[in-house]
């Protein structure tokens, strides 16, 4: 079978989101649960109408979401583990069941209390942790615990860091380029009531005064640390004709991997992400082009890791991405806004799982001050871990 | 040495021989013994061939320095009183690309390209940890 053959194949029908917070007083399950209720509920379902769950990471287990919804016939369950991009990945997971019959309304859910239980700055102070540190290692973390740590690299700004000033080096790309990305998801997020970010502006200026983390990344080029979750239900597109809100179809889905997957030091093009992988993979299942885009959300970890996915995307040439963000081309009212919540750098960071939330807010056309006039196609990306990736081409 | 207060490695595994290696003031890098393809970090498989059949060979030490980042936030208290700290990733001659840190250097001194070679820090009892220098 192609994979060309799944495309309009599968449709997202319900979208839900907790309240995106510093302190959620809930338990990680209990903040999944809320987000899935919620996405539940917009599909016009019931719980235990819910056959196939995908949770992304492995902070609740697929029993855990099974018992609570009341399911009574569980077709199908995975859980994606490649660290951010995990949430979107979880869509690849629900199209490929949906559209193989393997079961009928997939859950894919995803978040976390980033701020008040894992907070990703403090995997340094976990690593010289005894057993019972709140951030559970994966494997690929416990090789950076021995190749990189010793050296002073414990968090996903050092792990990019080297990518970035790279890429400086190779295309001249600049500060204020990545500062641009972070000026365009601040912008957005002044629209949307969830923003974290909303009610204080930024400029150009105070992204290049903001203080150094880690070279060439500033405090206002690193996401936020959140505490939410999101989530959406994933149907047939037949049954998708007949539910509670307009359906959003998945044209396209993939997820990729850098070699070696593992290590950014080791690739001979540290610019063949993972995304670099998937999205040509996704362009073909869909059938259409980049150009052809009308709305992006873009996992943000980092202003750099925006520009790095437009080149990888093919929305511009390699290197060419530090001059593509400029300008306004990624605001709204540009030629492709991009993360028009705000971003992981201004709404929230939910692992990306809200990035999706607002496609199918834009392509549902219920997207309030940030609607981008006339959405019918939006692309949707995740970035995780060593910088795996994964994407969605949706239309409305 | 009995303050050091960083993180160590884990010296045993797949890896001790690396290790071992660098505890003897050597550098020791996997080579496949059939395709002759260098890898690091340390596996059991060749990923270029698919051999099982591995030597550790012992490498020149030196190479480039192929990027660079600054530190200034310290997300580990053992790297409080340093920072801003430079880490690098160096690139062998043999090909290979190591994380690691260059000694005797200022961070701003540090650039792309600039040469670097091999030098052994025995910061505990067990563990040395093979950093790099300018060199010439």
């Amino acid at each position: 079978m192609e994979v060309s053959a799944m495309r309009d194949k599968a449709a997202i029908v319900g979208i839900g989101e907790t309240e995106y917070t510093r302190g959620s007083g809930m338990s990680h399950l209990a903040l999944l649960l809320q987000a899935a209720a919620r996405a539940i509920e917009d599909a016009g379902l019931r719980p235990k109408d819910i056959d196939g769950v995908v949770p992304a990471l492995n902070l609740i287990t697929f029993e855990d979401l099974a018992v609570n919804l009341g399911t009574e016939d569980l077709k199908y369950t995975v859980a994606t583990n490649m660290g951010g991009a995990s949430a979107l990945a979880t869509l690849l997971s629900a199209t490929t069941a949906v559209a193989c019959g393997i079961a009928t309304n997939v859950l894919c859910v995803a978040g976390w209390n980033g701020y008040s239980a894992m907070r990703l700055s403090a995997l340094g102070q976990a690593a010289g942790a005894a057993a019972g540190s709140p951030i559970p290692m994966s494997a690929m973390i416990s090789k950076l615990r021995d190749f990189e740590m010793p050296y002073g690299v414990f968090v996903p700004a050092q792990w990019y860091a080297p990518m970035a000033i790279r890429h400086m080096h190779e295309y001249g790309t600049t500060s204020r380029q990545m500062g641009a990305v972070a000026v365009a998801c601040r912008k957005h997020a002044q629209l949307n009531e969830k923003a974290i970010m909303r009610g204080r502006p930024m400029t150009i200026e105070d992204h290049q005064n903001s203080r150094m983390v880690v070279s060439p990344f500033r405090l206002f080029d690193c996401s936020l640390e959140t505490d939410g979750a999101a989530a959406a239900v994933v149907t047939t597109a037949e049954r998708a004709q007949d539910m509670k809100h307009r359906p959003v179809y998945i044209m396209g889905v993939a997820e990729g991997h850098p070699v070696p997957v593992d290590q950014v030091a080791g690739r001979r093009d540290m610019f063949q992400v993972g995304l670099s992988y998937a999205a040509p993979r996704a362009f073909a299942m869909a059938g259409i082009t980049p150009k052809d885009i009308d709305v992006a959300e873009i996992y943000d970890c980092f202003t750099w890791s925006v520009i790095c996915q437009l080149e990888a995307m093919g929305f511009c040439n390699r290197g060419e991405g530090g001059p593509f963000v400029e300008g306004g081309r990624i605001e709204l009212g540009g030629e492709l806004p991009i993360n028009t919540h705000g971003g992981l750098l201004s709404q929230a960071h939910i692992l990306g799982m809200n990035h999706l939330v607002e496609a199918v807010r834009q392509l549902r056309g219920d997207a309030g001050e940030a609607q981008v006039r006339d959405a019918e196609t939006a692309v949707v990306t995740g970035w995780g871990d060593l910088a795996d990736g994964a994407i969605a081409i949706l239309r409305r | 040495m009995a303050d050091y207060n960083k993180p160590l490695p884990n010296v045993t595994g797949q890896a001790q021989e690396f290790w071992q290696g660098c505890k003897r003031h050597e550098l020791l890098i996997q080579r496949c013994t059939d395709c002759g393809t260098y890898r690091h970090y340390p596996r059991p498989m060749c990923p270029n061939c698919g051999s099982w059949n591995a030597e550790w060979a012992r490498v020149s030490g030196k190479g480039a320095v192929y990027t660079c980042i600054v530190a200034v936030q310290p997300f580990h208290p053992g790297f409080a009183a340093e920072a801003p700290y430079a880490a690098v990733i160096v690139e062998l001659e043999e090909g290979v690309r190591l994380m690691s840190n260059v000694v005797d250097c200022k961070p701003d001194d540090i650039y792309i390209g600039m040469p670097v070679e091999v030098v052994f820090d025995d910061v505990t009892e067990e563990v040395t940890l093979p950093r790099f220098r300018k060199a010439a």
